[in-house]
């Protein structure tokens, strides 16, 4: 088993040559990886950067709390609709909505697991497939959606309609396919007219049939070559998520539950609202984004990852008949122990997948979607936090408000942001298995992509912090000799 | 009514005496682009977008060209109606001209539409949509403005302000309470509340008042309500501004 800060720090960096996959292709936002290596290829080094940086926290201080779940979900195009809830929630409990009307809740819901949908969809059919059907160095020129396409034009036109069907139900639960309005704090801003129910629910049943397809190819690609499959980018690691009152999967609410690394249970229904004290935002001075892990455990173990491998693996069981089948396999499969091996992710990811499309025909014929009662309101608080399960895994969004309606205090901690750790353990581990002593080719090089997106990772929306992250720019010369250096503090504090 | 007309861009356009020309132009329902104009307030005559072109001519040359002279440009909302005029407002020229205005009134202040609860019913964002604005052409001013949430009811974005002052004649010649004023000059001109504090919350304003509700952008919003009308049912949403003239006329002629 790797150490997570193995391969983290090469002590002689001068003398390594450097290689630099810049930008990370097929993810959401920009990153960068570097790997060092000596004479004989041998990795010293392996860094997973995130260049990006976007400031959120601090621009919503002084914004009104009614502006921010529009505002914040404007931090990713990808899953806007993670943020505008999360944000939705935690300004519930500024207006006292302690309970939703059933509609607004059930209209969310609705919302959200299109969302999922579309994500997931997304990301499987166009980001990921391409390594998966033709393989990690096949051709790069096919390697890409417009390839899979060619080869395999069921399955790309499969992918674009569950992505389409997803947005569809956003807009009609939100206005916009992208960045809508329809949740606000206490509620939600419409419900659903018969004519849209209707146009959903006509295509509800191919989309659940062809997201168990969608299962169907990636447990046969991970059957069919097991030894690539449970260890490839093998990130050995406790997972968290939110969960049901009943330890069933839910996407939009619960209290959070770790597992260690064997499968058992380290905490179960912790509320989130004690969020921050159970986990630590630590920050390292050569990345954007920061790296939490679980404070009782200290940086070393209580690193953690999140999203569909830990979400699947965490839960007692999936609401929804055929999803709940597959999740049966999928542990089956690995008998007694949790698998923790990257690829993982994307079987994972399509039970999700099949078990959202399930959720939403089920929430299509519930008459509550289209009831009129839409907002509560109740006793204000100052304080809220609003904790869901995006796409990419758990997501945290905290504010304070003043009396006079004004955020005063934003913190927010991105699904991303919670994978950072094991995203980086998972791309050492590749590099020490799959480049050292070999000629670095492109296709190897994907080899540490391919790891990289089976997170799923969202940069731009993981570093959104302003004014708590130190940096270090170094001026290095053409022999590689840094011959200036300046360094931000944690407290903002330069230093030459 | 008198029995007396100018004509619109070629089209004749009855008017009563002392009526102004978009006053008469928007009674018998041809839209002239207006920010500062409003039918329940003396004209302003400020914002500009409302600028014609009055008698226009079109003279031969010595040699047989046909060479047109400009006419006088001046702001619609303050120019009084004459009979037999010729106003040109639908011109490439003009539309050139307002699309540059709402583009420096864009990047003077801190416009950001995605979240603004005004979008979708703002009268300066319906008129760049109008008025084909694809980008915001000059550089950005990123003003640093304060938002004061300081009264109970209403808060005060300045960041959207564009200086017509709806607001101003509302609470002088409506509600008698003169809570609003400008200040400064050029760049430096602002809103600014009549209070010793100069904070809003000091002032004696309503949430019913009509300064409270007449801003046409995003500046004086009332407190925890935001975003309550879905997208397709806002008021820009279901007809461009310049749909339906009348409905800016003045309140007598809209009957």
């Amino acid at each position: 088993m790797m150490h997570q800060f193995e391969l983290e720090t090469a002590q002689n960096p001068g003398a390594l040559k450097r290689i630099v996959i810049e930008p990370v292709s097929r993810v959401e936002g920009h990153g960068k990886v570097t790997i060092l290596l000596d004479d004989d290829n041998k990795v010293h080094q392996v860094r997973l950067h995130i260049v990006e940086f976007r400031g959120f926290e601090k621009f919503i201080e002084g914004r009104p709390y009614w502006e921010v779940p529009v505002l914040v979900q404007r931090l990713c195009g990808i899953c806007p609709v993670s943020h505008h809830l999360a944000a939705s929630k935690a300004m519930d409990m500024i207006v006292g909505a302690a309970q939703l009307t059933p509609t607004a809740e059930k209209i969310r819901r609705l919302m959200h697991y299109g969302q999922m949908l579309q994500s997931h969809a997304l990301h499987f059919f166009h980001l990921s497939s391409p390594d998966l059907l033709f393989g990690f160095d096949s051709d790069v020129a096919k390697r890409n959606i417009v390839g899979v396409a060619a080869a395999n034009p069921d399955v790309a036109k499969k992918g674009v309609l569950l992505r389409k069907f997803g947005q569809e139900v956003i807009r009609v639960t939100s206005g916009k396919r992208v960045h809508g309005t329809g949740s606000v704090p206490g509620g939600v801003n419409k419900s659903l007219t018969a004519e849209e129910r209707g146009y959903l629910l006509k295509d509800a049943d191919q989309m659940v049939a062809w997201s168990r397809d969608a299962v169907t190819i990636i447990k046969q690609l991970h059957m069919a070559n097991p030894a690539l499959y449970d260890s490839f980018g093998a990130v050995p690691s406790t997972m968290m998520s939110l969960i049901g009152a009943d330890g069933e999967l839910d996407f939009y609410h619960g209290a959070l539950r770790a597992r260690d690394v064997t499968g058992e249970v380290m905490f179960d229904q912790v509320s989130y609202q004690g969020y921050n004290t159970l986990l630590t935002e630590g920050v390292k001075p050569w990345s954007y984004m920061k790296f939490p892990y679980i404070t009782a455990l200290g940086d070393e173990k209580g690193w953690y990852k999140v999203g569909p491998l830990a979400r699947i693996q965490n839960c007692d069981r999936i609401p929804t008949p055929q999803a709940e089948e597959e999740r049966v396999q999928f542990m089956a499969y690995g008998g007694s122990k949790p698998m923790h091996g990257s690829l993982g992710f994307h079987w994972a990811r399509m039970i999700e997948m099949l078990c959202a499309a399930e959720t939403i025909k089920e929430l299509l014929v519930d008459p509550d979607i289209m009831g009129a009662d839409i907002v509560t309101r109740g006793p204000r608080a100052e304080e809220g936090i609003g904790v869901i399960e995006a796409p990419r895994g758990t997501l945290f969004h905290h504010y304070r408000v003043d009396e006079n309606d004004v955020v005063t205090y934003a913190n927010l901690i991105v699904s991303t942001t919670n994978n950072n750790t094991a995203m980086n353990v998972a791309v050492r581990d590749v590099a020490k298995n799959y480049l050292t002593g070999h000629e670095v080719t492109e296709g190897l090089l994907n080899h540490i992509e391919v790891a990289i997106r089976c997170f799923d990772p969202c940069l731009s929306c993981a570093t959104h912090a302003i004014g708590k992250m130190p940096l270090e720019v170094s001026l290095v010369n053409a022999d590689g000799v840094e011959i200036d250096r300046m360094v931000k503090s944690e407290s903002g504090e330069i230093t030459k | 009514m008198s029995n007396e007309s100018f004509f619109l861009d070629e089209e004749e356009i009855p008017f009563a005496e002392g009526q102004t020309i978009i006053q008469a132009a928007l009674s018998a329902g041809k839209y002239i682009p207006h920010l500062c104009y409003h039918p329940e307030f003396k004209p302003h005559g400020s914002c500009k977008l409302c600028t014609v072109r009055i008698d226009s001519r079109t003279i031969t040359t010595e040699d047989g060209q046909t060479v047109k002279i400009p006419g006088r440009a001046a702001a619609s909302c303050t120019t009084p109606a004459q009979a037999g005029q010729h106003v040109e407002s639908e011109t490439d020229e003009l539309r050139d001209l307002r699309r540059t205005l709402v583009q420096m009134l864009l990047v003077e202040g801190n416009h950001y539409c995605p979240s603004c609860e005004k979008s979708g019913k703002c009268m300066l964002q319906g008129l760049a949509y109008d008025l084909g604005v694809m980008d915001p052409h000059f550089p950005q001013y990123f003003s640093k403005r304060e938002v004061d949430a300081s009264h109970a009811d209403i808060l005060l974005d300045f960041n959207r302000c564009i200086l017509c002052e709806l607001c101003v004649r509302a609470s002088a010649e409506m509600d008698k309470k003169n809570v609003f004023s400008l200040s400064g000059r050029g760049n430096t001109k602002h809103l600014i509340c009549n209070s010793e504090s100069g904070m809003l919350g000091d002032t004696n304003l309503a949430a019913t008042d009509k300064a409270a509700n007449v801003c046409p952008v995003g500046v004086i919003l009332h407190k925890r309500h935001g975003f309550e009308v879905p997208y397709g049912q806002r008021r820009f949403d279901k007809a461009p501004i310049s749909d339906n003239a009348v409905q800016y006329a003045p309140v007598k002629e809209q009957v």
